[in-house]
């Protein structure tokens, strides 16, 4: 974790990591590098199903400065020799893990989406390459073994309040290395598409920025947000906090509806694990239409009004 | 005068690739090779900061002889010279050997102030070499960059994007900085630039170029720590597939799914 709160996937990580535990009779530890951390954050991950929890708590930590936290990591995991580190695949656990494993010399798998041990209870790393085309199957042959895991492909474990554990208590210390200031910060993100359940977006068949009023009010019906595909975010058309794809953001709503987007390779890896995907477009052989449970081949501009039209009747005739 | 390296891998064009299902297997000859996507945006990158302060701009890269053809394009795309590190037992590197041959090649090299890459390649597509290469030169990076604030000859200002904030960071020289493609809109070569990157020199280091600065048991397959054992190219889950020609089919046929599904 860092800063005030605890990103979710620490938890799933925590889940995963309680799993491999059980199956080879070790144990599960939790870092925590915080500045101003209380005890009781501690304690919620020996609920969650951590054995012991390394607690870190230094103004060395107020900020996502990589080389501060690579130190102190680095040092613990030399003390502890653990076999296996998992790391969120958030931008700052990937900042974090690769320098930690180029110094523990290391191998490092980015993005996991499931571990599993095989039957030499070796660690197999699952994980998308080629924008999301293929799955690799990866061992490490190096100790410890160390992951990133990508946000919401495990569960979060049940909490028990009954369970025990220890808290160890360290002491940070402050890295040679420099050259890193922090001047500003800025809250960015007002949007979080990546957690949203129903997402409407629009591709370059909109023509223009107006396009995304008529989306934003099937969204709007629906219970969801609007997101967008590269073409719209390069012109300028709709701000980057909606972009699905390989450059912008990975989302798995229960319903996908993609209105004017051809379906390029890269669109498809951020959203192609979506529960149903609903595509409109012009042109009957867009790749989108391949990954569809239902497409409309139709100019969007005469197809979601009236789609509109018909779910408000819907909606009526149920009140 | 600012020395600026800017790390370009050569990928697959991604949109035309083909995967061999049965075999599990990337027919690389199916698509034409080019510079990955993201490093355009860190060499635009380096173009500009030489621009504004002149300098020199190194495109370095580690891959087969091929390899060469996208150096060449990161000439015509405003890089000064190209160096390509080319052995076979450079091969089968996953990112921890890969950048520590890197890190080798560089550290002979020897006077830079700034290294630039991309966030990730559109194939491995890690996110890691950047970093992995700062830790073994020892130098600070900066991930995530979506803007250049400014720039001097001591220091770059950038904002990296970092989860749910933006942060505002300077970074002395030397440093190591990865670009989102946010940063810019690469420019594209003229023709004449691409005339004058076909006449110019592609330098090729060897391992036994890097004697001294590499352990050769670091390297390639034998020095990575990390193996694929299998490759799965997935099918993709269970596609309902209904796709109407006629728009009116075509709501009813959504209409009814979504309240199947309770969507409505």
């Amino acid at each position: 974790m860092r800063g005030e709160k605890i990103h979710p996937i620490s938890f799933e990580l925590l889940s995963k990591g309680r799993e491999i535990a059980e199956k080879t009779d070790g144990e599960v530890c939790t870092v925590v590098l915080g500045d101003r951390v209380e005890r009781n954050v501690c304690l919620e991950f020996i609920h969650y199903g951590a054995d012991k929890v390394f607690f870190f708590n230094s103004p060395l930590f107020s900020q996502p400065n990589v080389l501060n936290f690579k130190h102190n990591l680095v040092r613990l995991i030399k003390e502890e020799e653990p076999d296996i580190i998992l790391i969120g695949a958030t931008h700052f656990g990937k900042t974090l893990a690769p320098r930690v494993a180029a110094a523990l010399k290391t191998g490092l798998t980015a993005d996991c989406i499931d571990l599993q041990l095989d039957e030499k209870c070796d660690l197999v790393q699952i994980r998308p390459a080629f924008t999301g085309n293929i799955l690799a199957h990866i061992k490490t042959r190096t100790k410890p073994v160390m992951s990133t895991i990508r946000y919401k492909v495990m569960n979060a474990g049940m909490r028990d309040l009954g369970r025990k554990g220890e808290i160890i208590e360290k002491h940070a210390e402050a890295p040679k290395d420099r050259g890193v200031n922090f001047i500003g910060r800025e809250s960015s993100k007002k949007l979080n598409i990546a957690d949203a359940e129903i997402i409407v977006s629009g591709g370059r068949g909109l023509g223009s920025a107006e396009g995304f009023k008529l989306l934003k009010e099937l969204a709007d019906l629906l219970g969801g947000v609007v997101g967008s595909s590269r073409t719209p975010v390069d012109e300028g058309w709709i701000s980057k906090e909606h972009q699905v794809g390989f450059s912008g953001n990975t989302v798995k709503p229960r319903l996908y509806i993609a209105c004017g987007i051809s379906g390029s390779s890269q669109h498809l890896a951020g959203m192609k694990d979506s529960g149903m995907i609903i595509a409109i477009n012009t042109d009957p052989s867009a790749p989108i239409f391949k990954v569809a449970d239902y497409g409309i081949v139709g100019d969007l501009y005469q197809t979601i009004p009236l789609l509109i039209k018909e779910i408000k009747a819907q909606k009526e005739g149920k009140n | 005068m600012v020395k600026i390296i800017v790390l370009i891998k050569q990928v697959p064009d991604i949109e035309k690739v083909r995967f061999d299902v049965e075999a599990g297997r990337i027919d690389r000859t199916s698509a034409p090779a080019e510079i990955n996507p993201f490093d355009l945006n860190a060499l635009e990158a380096a173009v500009q900061i030489k621009e504004k302060l002149g300098g020199y701009v190194l495109a370095l890269s580690m891959g087969p002889p091929m390899a060469s053809s996208s150096l060449r394009d990161a000439i015509s795309r405003g890089a000064d010279e190209a160096l390509l590190l080319e052995d076979r037992i450079f091969a089968g590197a996953d990112t921890w050997a890969t950048s520590y041959t890197l890190a080798g090649a560089i550290k002979k090299i020897g006077a830079y102030d700034i290294i630039l890459c991309g966030e990730k390649t559109v194939d491995g597509d890690t996110g890691q070499v950047g970093a992995e290469v700062a830790e073994h030169l020892n130098i600070p990076h900066v991930y995530y960059v979506s803007k250049i604030v400014d720039v001097t000859e001591k220091s770059i200002v950038v904002i990296s994007e970092m989860d749910d904030a933006s942060y505002t960071i300077e970074s002395t020289f030397p440093t190591l900085v990865s670009f989102t493609k946010d940063v810019n809109k690469p420019r594209l070569p003229t023709l004449k630039d691409k005339l004058r990157a076909m006449k110019s020199e592609v330098k090729v280091w060897h391992a036994s170029d890097l004697e001294g600065f590499i352990d050769m048991k670091n390297v390639g397959y034998v020095g990575s720590p990390t193996n694929v054992h299998k490759v799965i190219i997935p099918q993709g889950r269970y596609r309902e597939g209904k796709i109407f020609k006629n728009i009116n089919e075509g709501l009813a046929g959504v209409l009814g799914a979504l309240k199947d599904k309770r969507l409505i």
